[in-house]
């Protein structure tokens, strides 16, 4: 049987466009089908923005890849009507076993805050992820959104323009040109986009290469995350196991620089190093082997005129953190709802540039965070090495040392303290919904908050008068007044008023916290709205 | 006579994981035992309770009291 990423989900067809002379202008072209590609075009077509996504291949992603997505991606898959079937199908994990030598140090449970819709994780391979949104693709299509995806259709060349891109693209009968209003680069790591702009993407490159296998077995290991710093199995490195859906687990085992290969991607040397982790006795059937090196770097900015790099295409990281994948679809998260605002006028151009400014902090904190990571997994110096297998070797003595240990900092959402647009904050409230901050979801009775919230402008009214609705310079906000009392776990009054009797947030369309006050007070709220709109 | 802390006690553990991995970079392997016998020691001086002190230093030889 053929395996999902060996079909081709959106073969080439010909398009009208393809037929000269007239060249067609389109609103929106999204250059890469990957999850970020795919995500930035759902957003804009459930909003009614014409694009077009165009990607070399025609099938989702080969191998697992990506596996581990978090909750807040979740929560945005929400928005873009398809997380339920990634919840539903994915493995959701809180606990894990840190090993250090022969012997298991100490046992974990993340512990996840209770009253979120989202598990704080789920492993689901890529090629389910991009499935998903593929079908999502065709679900608007069917409702009659303006989404269209182009299997192999190669960007070869690219011209930027005051008012518009063009585009030149190989197809499997020969080329043709395209403009676009606006280009969203997700073309990944490689990035052609990225090299036909002549920009750079400078970084730090670790010398190592791990292998990492997708496993098909019958094994009775548990739903955890188990780590192992310099097992008996593979000498003075790392290894990983986790489990995906269908009975298929993630093995990651790091090799080292000097190695060939070609020679340790080949069955007959990466089975025996299984057996070794696995035991003689377990009975297993290897799907996909991969080998990868990384680097730590981004794009110095992320927006260049009228084409815009998010996900892999404008930065990457170790793959420690999960911060890949989950970060591209905060890039687009962000990007969106703004680029819609520009496309109608009713935000100026200059709002885009707030898109640079709070991503490229984002990309910042991970690099920080998986880098950081990847110097505890791989100590670059003998001194890093004694002082990291001091802190392993007391993890099995004192809980204090466990913090210290670091084989990924999962992937949290970042806040944008010092954006442009965010008001100063006015309400005695909790630091973790202060103005920048991505909203943490509550529950409601017997639903959330987020999926109240999202693609418009909210005013979120805790106990506290406003109008239903205020209008300021074309920018909509419509009310959602709640009280305390609708939640009886306290969780919102804990996340929103902290030691407050009421409060008022300006909620983006994004789900980010723009301006918060005890009370509405209307002068000071449009301006708000002027801030986060990049008016003021 | 207070306890030794051995439950987690560092604000942002990361962030200071950093800062001791940037100390001892780009020093020789001497010059960085070498540190470490200064940091020690500074560290002591710092605590300056001998009960702790003593409680420290059989905890760092993994020897559990009990």
């Amino acid at each position: 049987m053929n395996k999902i990423f060996e079909i081709p989900l959106y073969p080439y067809e010909r398009s009208p466009d393809q037929d000269p002379p007239s060249v067609a202008r389109h609103k929106v072209i999204v250059v890469g089908a990957g999850p970020i590609g795919l995500g930035a075009a759902i957003d804009l077509a459930q909003q009614g923005i014409e694009v077009v996504i165009l990607d070399e291949n025609d099938k989702v992603s080969f191998g697992s890849r990506a596996i581990c997505f978090a909750k807040r991606p979740l929560e945005i898959l929400d928005r873009l009507g398809c997380g339920q079937p990634m919840v539903d199908k994915g493995v959701v994990w809180n606990m894990g076993k840190v090993f250090f030598d022969d012997r298991k140090v100490y046992d974990f449970n993340l512990l996840p805050e209770e009253g979120h819709q989202r598990p704080a994780f789920i492993n689901l391979q890529q090629y389910y992820f991009e499935e998903f949104l593929v079908n999502r693709v065709r679900e608007l299509q069917a409702e009659g959104a303006p989404i269209e995806i182009r299997g192999r259709n190669k960007v070869s060349a690219v011209g930027t323009h005051p008012d518009h891109v063009a585009l030149e693209i190989d197809t499997p009968e020969g080329s043709y040109n395209l403009e676009a209003d606006w280009v969203i680069a997700c073309d990944g790591a490689g990035s052609p986009l990225r090299a036909m702009l002549g920009k750079d993407f400078v970084g730090r490159v670790f010398e190592d290469n791990f292998l990492i296998a997708d496993v098909i077995m019958e094994a009775d290991f548990p739903t955890e995350r188990w780590f192992w710093f310099d097992p008996p199995f593979n000498r003075g490195q790392s290894a990983l196991l986790h489990k995906q859906p269908d009975g298929v687990w993630r093995i990651d085992l790091q090799l080292g620089w000097d190695i060939d290969k070609e020679r340790e991607k080949r069955p007959e040397n990466v089975i025996p190093r299984l057996k070794a982790m696995l035991g003689d006795d377990v009975e297993f059937e290897l799907e996909w082997v991969s080998i990868y090196t990384f680097q730590c770097r981004r794009m110095e900015q992320f927006r260049h005129g009228r084409v815009i790099f998010a996900g892999d295409a404008a930065h990457q990281v170790s793959p420690f953190g999960a911060r890949g994948a989950n970060s591209g679809l905060q890039d687009t998260d962000n990007l969106i709802w703004k680029l819609k605002l520009v496309m109608e006028g009713k935000a100026p151009d200059s709002l885009l540039d707030s898109y640079d400014i709070e991503r490229v902090h984002g990309a910042d904190e991970n690099i920080l965070n998986s880098t950081r990571s990847t110097d505890f997994i791989t100590p670059k110096s003998e001194m890093s090495r004694m002082l990291r297998d001091a802190v392993l070797d007391m993890s099995e003595h004192y809980e204090f040392a466990r913090p210290l240990v670091n084989s990924g900092r999962l992937s949290v959402p970042c806040t944008y303290d010092r954006s442009p647009l965010n008001s100063a904050d006015a309400l005695d409230g909790p630091e973790r919904t202060r103005p920048g901050s991505p909203c943490p979801d509550a529950p409601l009775g017997d639903g959330f908050l987020l999926p109240r919230l999202g693609d418009r402008f909210t005013l979120l009214t805790i106990d506290a008068d406003a109008p239903d609705r205020i209008e300021e310079d074309g920018i909509e906000v419509t009310r959602l007044a709640l009280s305390v009392k609708d939640d009886p776990t306290l969780a919102l009054k804990e996340r929103y008023l902290g030691d407050a009797t009421s409060a008022v947030y300006l909620i983006r369309p994004d789900q980010h916290v723009a301006a918060r006050r005890a009370s509405f007070d209307e002068t000071l709220f449009r301006a708000a709205i002027r801030r986060a709109t990049g008016k003021e | 006579m207070s306890d030794l802390i051995l439950t987690p006690n560092i604000d942002g553990a990361d962030d200071f994981y950093a800062e001791l991995l940037a100390t001892h970079e780009g020093l020789e392997t001497a010059e960085s035992n070498a540190l470490n016998a200064r940091l020690v020691l500074i560290l002591s001086n710092h605590i300056g309770d001998r009960g702790v002190l003593s409680q420290a230093l059989r905890a760092a030889r993994l020897q559990e009291e009990e």
